[in-house]
């Protein structure tokens, strides 16, 4: 018995080799192993479904001869061989920047930004969103949808327009202005809910166990979804030379993202393509909803689910999927999850954008403000090497900021006025 | 007081296909006995040994969630919908 979520797209008809060298669904909880398929919930428990594979041997040099994009690490996703010649966004391998005036400022002695707003559409979304679109073809999906609080619409609207698929997206209907057109530009179903986050997340969710053909690439083909989160983690490898940071400070939504770089360092440890070495993991919340933050400090493993309240929209999941995992990781690798107040957050925008020159969202700005944070209560060692995930672009959040900076002087066009402001 | 449940796909097995069932009770703890009664075995499913809602299950009464309510306690009034899904996520 497998937990289909609908009866097509199906698995019946699936070419060889369609999901790379995945081999099956296994359950987080349990163990209950499923065939490949449009399946995510364990059919014996409800627990997440998560890839399997028998990875054949990979070498660096086969992964530097790759293209410039997420599918140099195809080997190690649920993708085909030919996923290149499929008509996609090409995201990732985006810029590992080292950021010594931000570290300055923090008191961090080797500090780098992952900077994933430069992806096709500005945020890490296009990196999983690819590796379901994958799926979704591989399926036999017609519709490519997901429930969104913003720069996964934009991901699956873009990525959907480019593979020619329809597409679907649903967002909660006060979300930003600029993430709304960001995703109706690409697509003319674009759906704004009256509700939060979770409110359009248990739609979604009821209409793909009603709807024949849908593939929401946060639902029923979440298990190749998230799997694209793991190429952050590679490209950081890589990109510092083969070798593993010594912390990592990362967003919490679902917490998906921060389970996938744990897997994909694992990964690369079992295969050989780094040195095994200790690491550790940081997750950062905002105080308007850091369900998993305040579960980590109270020292216990039940998260105890908010209703949200934070300008950081695209971290704002009240009940998160994947909370568990989180506090696991943290806690096993000597890591935290911290949270930070909206002031803060926005502290944290103006703070990357003046030392870097990086304009991160709400989500960006909560990672720097939970990594100064960390640092200030002893929890992050500023002595070792640290990362930290820039996830999205601050175009995308306009409001959060804008009353935060503005003109420093509003003068008449000659060259007296200009000198009176002493700039 | 007698509710429609909405049953998940992963549970439909159960139900004999059927996405909509009705049954009756006062709160949440007493609708999923009266499902197991018509059911067997449903039950087992949502809640675990300990008598709790799963981990990755989310019942919904009225469009809420019972986790915000009274949990398995939650009434159920008469002519309620009460929905069972599975929990998924977006985000980072």
């Amino acid at each position: 018995m497998s937990a289909a979520v609908t009866e097509a797209p199906g698995t019946s008809g699936l070419r060889e080799g369609a999901f790379g060298h995945a081999t099956s669904l296994a359950c987080r909880e349990c163990g209950h192993k499923v065939d490949l398929g449009p399946f995510y919930a364990c059919p014996e428990c409800f627990g997440p479904l998560e890839i399997s594979y028998d990875f054949p041997a990979v070498t660096r040099e086969e992964i530097e001869a790759g293209p410039p994009n997420i599918w140099r690490y195809k080997a190690l996703l649920p993708v085909p061989t030919d996923i290149e010649s499929s008509p996609n966004t090409e995201p990732g391998f985006t810029r590992l920047l080292k950021a010594d005036n931000l570290g300055a400022e923090l008191g961090i002695t080797n500090l780098w930004v992952k900077d994933d707003s430069t992806n096709p559409t500005n945020s890490f979304k296009d990196r999983v969103v690819a590796c379901a679109l994958s799926a979704a073809r591989e399926l036999g999906a017609k519709v490519f949808a997901c429930p969104s609080t913003g720069n996964l619409a934009n991901a699956v609207a873009a990525a959907g327009a480019r593979a020619g698929i329809k597409t679907v997206v649903f967002i909660p209907s006060n979300l930003e202005q600029p993430k709304q057109v960001n995703s109706a530009i690409f697509t003319e179903n674009l759906v704004a809910v009256d509700g939060n986050y979770d409110d359009v997340n248990k739609l979604a969710s009821e209409i793909a166990g009603e709807e024949e053909g849908w593939a929401f690439v946060n639902v029923n083909v979440r298990p190749y979804y998230a799997e694209g989160s793991k190429t952050l983690g590679y490209e950081i490898a890589e990109q510092l030379g083969w070798r593993l940071p010594d912390q990592v400070v990362i967003p919490v939504a679902s917490g998906s993202q921060l389970t996938k770089v744990d897997k994909s360092f694992q990964e690369l440890i079992k295969l050989g393509l780094v040195e095994d070495k200790p690491y550790r993991i940081f997750g950062a919340q905002a105080e308007g909803c850091g369900p998993v933050a305040t579960a980590f400090k109270a020292g216990t493993d039940a998260i105890r689910p908010v209703k949200p309240d934070t300008i950081a929209k695209s971290l704002a999941i009240g009940n998160p999927a994947d909370g568990i995992y989180v506090l696991d990781i943290a806690r096993r690798t000597g890591g935290a999850v911290e949270q930070v107040t909206d002031e803060e957050i926005r502290a944290g925008i103006v703070q990357l954008a003046r030392t870097e020159g990086i304009f991160t969202e709400t989500a960006g700005g909560t990672t720097v403000a939970v990594t100064r944070k960390l640092v200030e209560t002893g929890q992050l060692d500023p002595n070792l090497e640290t990362v930290v995930i820039n996830t999205g672009h601050g175009l995308k959040t306009l409001d959060a900021v804008s009353g935060q900076v503005s003109a420093a002087a509003t003068i008449a066009p000659t060259y007296a006025a200009f000198k009176a402001t002493g700039l | 007081m007698a509710v429609s449940v909405r049953i998940p796909t992963i549970l439909r097995t159960y139900t004999g296909g059927e996405s909509e069932v009705s049954a009756t009770g006062a709160n949440v703890a007493e609708i999923l006995d009266d499902l197991d009664a018509n059911f067997a075995g449903i039950k087992g499913r949502i809640v675990d040994e300990d008598g709790k809602l799963r981990r990755f299950v989310n019942v919904y009464v009225n469009n809420d969630d019972v986790r915000f309510e009274q949990d398995l306690a939650t009434p159920t009034p008469d002519g309620a919908e009460v929905s069972v899904i599975p929990a998924v996520a977006g985000g980072c």
